[in-house]
């Protein structure tokens, strides 16, 4: 398979981990990792339930080798990506080496440091807490620590920016522009997303129940997750053990509302469909599906409905990781992505937990509990505000 | 992968009539867009919710389909700093009502994607949606992604673009590193002085793979670079893998900013490569800004279509037909390359 891209390595850090083994270790023992929120000056301290990665900016900075503070979103970046190349066990100066990062906060969390300052009078506020508030700052941040020179890049389409920075990855090797792409996503928890998603009131008060009928919304959490893509060329060449084989992946647009998912989840759908015609698989294949499963009323019915539809031959088993996480906004499609090929490299299945209720619109039932079982192909779904839906589609390399 | 440029939709700070671009008018040290009538464009209960950018966005981006008279197959925005606005404006909220009673609207328009989105919606795209947001390279690397979605399917059609807006509080805190002229200036670029002026502005192109339009964007590159030596090489490079040299560029479009300290770069890159050549500048005409490169492209289409240069960029005439234009921008050390072809 000359235009095949495989994962030659892994990094994960949430709630749940800081690692990947640590990461696979909880998911294995259905451990969450989702508490009252403790890191944020906020009225919600101390009360709303959220994941938050127990490493504090101190810890992540000694261990990134910095002396001077930056952006945690950054920090959580630097982490991860670090352990994905380790895992790997690649030289990534050989190559033509890409690094792409999704998030939607950026430097959000030293901007909320500066701005109250400069509310009162704008000649205050430290300009160096504000410096690496674009986006792409958080990248050029990231990519200087891992010595990447080659093409970096930034993508931001809400909750599903990640897994489109994985997608991205994956062309840039079949077209032959790189051969190697560190891509995956990172978000920290902020008192904007906090108080967004709030005013939205679309957070659960009590910890996520996702696709259950009784769901009451999300639980924010923050992380990382990237993956180290390699073309088929690199693997050989470099004798590595590809942990999975991108096989498929799809972007598209609900065009149905700036927030909300269409009913019947034609986006979702659209993009599930998309990405198994690439693959050249049928909806039987699917051994798993990650899902995007937030736990708001909207998302998990719209998702819901699409898979019902989609899969009405043969339900897969299926989970939403984000009951053990929360959920990482611009770092959930990288988190998950790293799930799912864990779930190909362990051959077993996720428990999507506190399900109690089958939803009462669509005939769905998750996973309950952490099982052994053949899985040769997983679907990753990562959806977002603005209707945007990305599917990846994982298959185990011996049969990819 | 040529990407050739069916139609553009553009709102920038200076009025365009006829391959001609008006001197904008300078407030201060910043240049601001002159929006036009949404409601030509969009309608009133819709033009309500948005905000500023929103509406420049959307609008040049229908500008764009309008003049292609097509759909667009895909939706790609390069924006640095998204919807900045509401970014403050939640921010704001968020400490002086002490995280109570919260409105979401300026949350929910906060997001990046927010144009790309908004736009897939007005015109039922249901396709590719990607939103870039990495500095000054966020238009290019949309570009990047146009020209490889292209590479596989020539026949689509991929709206793209780059917008940034002004914002009082992102000028306030650029303002604080020294950016921005703090003499009033009827020149921003000859003579340079020290700062330049804050711009902003939107400009989206219809793109296809199959040859609709005289004009093409040839190819892109982005790179960092310490130094100036580090570029010429990038540069050098570039135009070898697209069989030219510097000699065969018959017009430069520079990013010099006014800044005499930023413009230093542009005269030793014009000095050891461009010393017989056309060269431009085009920043006294939208201001600096992280995607001034889209309304740089869009003065190049013009320049290459209608085969002059307007006064207002090279005040002196050129002999030769132009066929090839490569616009080079920095920002830092942020490098970028677009080149078009006639």
């Amino acid at each position: 398979m000359s235009s095949g891209v495989y994962v030659a390595g892994a990094g994960a850090l949430s709630a749940i981990g800081h690692s990947y083994a640590t990461s696979f270790l909880a998911l294995k023992n259905s451990t969450h990792g989702i508490g009252p929120l403790s890191s944020l000056s906020s009225i919600y301290n101390g009360t709303l339930p959220v994941g938050e990665v127990k490493l504090s900016n101190e810890q992540l900075a000694a261990q990134a080798g910095l002396t001077k503070p930056i952006t945690r979103t950054a920090l959580l970046g630097i982490h991860t990506a670090r352990e994905a190349i380790a895992d790997s066990k690649l030289n990534i100066k050989k190559w033509r080496t890409g690094f792409i990062s999704a998030t939607t906060v950026g430097g959000m969390d030293r901007t909320e440091v500066f701005f109250p300052d400069f509310l009162k009078d704008n000649t205050q506020g430290i300009l160096s807490d504000v410096i690496h508030h674009g986006c792409g700052a958080t990248t050029d941040l990231i990519a200087q620590a891992l010595g990447i020179t080659d093409f970096t890049t930034t993508i931001n389409t809400a909750c599903s920016s990640s897994a489109n920075a994985i997608m991205l990855g994956a062309r840039l090797i079949r077209q032959n522009k790189l051969d190697v792409v560190i891509a995956g996503g990172t978000d920290s928890i902020t008192r904007f997303t906090v108080n967004g998603f709030k005013s939205l009131m679309i957070l659960s008060d009590e910890l996520c129940q996702p696709f259950d009928a009784s769901r009451k919304g999300l639980n924010l959490g923050e992380g990382a997750g990237f993956v180290v893509l390699v073309s088929s060329r690199v693997l050989q060449e470099e004798n590595l053990k590809a942990k999975a084989i991108l096989t498929g992946f799809a972007n598209t647009n609900d065009a149905y509302h700036q927030t909300a998912s269409s009913p019947d989840g034609r986006g979702s759908f659209a993009a599930m469909q998309n990405a198994l015609t690439m693959a050249g698989l049928a909806t039987s294949e699917i051994d798993y599906i990650n899902l995007h499963g937030t736990g708001t009323l909207n998302n998990d019915l719209s998702e819901g409905t699409a898979i019902a539809r989609l899969f009405a031959e043969k339900i897969p088993a299926m989970s939403s990781t984000k009951s053990f996480t929360g959920h990482t906004l611009g770092a959930c499609g990288g988190l998950e992505a790293v799930f799912s090929v864990m779930a190909i490299e362990h051959q077993c299945v996720f428990a999507n937990l506190r399900f109690e209720t089958t939803m009462p619109e669509v005939n769905l039932t998750p996973q309950t509990k952490f099982e052994h079982k053949v899985v040769n192909h997983v679907m990753s779904n990562s959806f977002g505000f603005g209707g945007n839906c990305s599917s990846l589609i994982f298959s185990r390399s011996s049969v990819g | 992968m040529k990407l050739y440029i069916n139609s553009v939709g553009i709102i920038s700070p200076s009025l365009q009539a006829s391959g001609e671009w008006q001197l904008p008018r300078v407030d201060e040290n910043y240049l601001t867009c002159i929006e036009p009538d949404y409601t030509q464009w969009i309608q009133p209960q819709q033009l309500r919710r948005m905000s500023r950018i929103m509406k420049m966005g959307t609008t040049a981006a229908l500008m764009a389909v309008k003049a292609g008279e097509s759909k667009s197959d895909a939706i790609i925005a390069g924006t640095a700093y998204g919807c900045l606005e509401d970014t403050a404006t939640f921010l704001t909220k968020i400490i002086e009502l002490n995280e109570e009673a919260l409105n979401p609207t300026p949350f929910m328009q906060s997001t990046h994607n927010t144009i790309a989105a908004q736009i897939a919606l007005l015109q039922n795209c249901q396709g590719y949606n990607q939103t870039y947001v990495h500095g000054a390279f966020s238009f290019e690397h949309a570009l990047l992604d146009a020209g490889m979605l292209l590479t596989d399917n020539p026949a689509q059609t991929i709206l793209t673009g780059g917008v940034d807006e002004l914002t009082k509080a992102g000028h306030a805190i650029h303002s604080r590193f020294n950016k921005y002229r703090k003499e009033n200036t009827p020149y921003l670029i000859s003579p340079a002085g020290d700062g330049t002026w804050a711009g902003e502005g939107a400009a989206f192109f219809m793109l296809s793979g199959a040859d609709e339009s005289t004009v093409a964007i040839a190819d892109v590159h982005t790179f960092m670079a310490s130094s100036s030596e580090q570029a010429f090489q990038q540069l050098d490079n570039f135009l070898k893998q697209n069989q030219l040299d510097t000699n065969t560029i018959d017009f430069l479009l520079t990013g010099k900013n006014g800044d005499q300290k930023n413009d230093l770069f542009y005269d030793q890159l014009i000095d050891a490569r461009f010393s017989d050549q056309a060269v431009g500048a085009y920043k006294h005409l939208c201001g600096e800004y992280s995607t001034s490169t889209a309304f740089a492209t869009a003065l190049a289409y013009t320049i290459l279509k209608h085969q002059t240069v307007p006064v207002s960029v090279l005040n002196s005439s050129l002999n030769t037909p132009i066929k090839t234009l490569l616009i080079y921008n920095t920002y830092g050390q942020h490098h970028s390359l677009i080149l078009l072809t006639v």
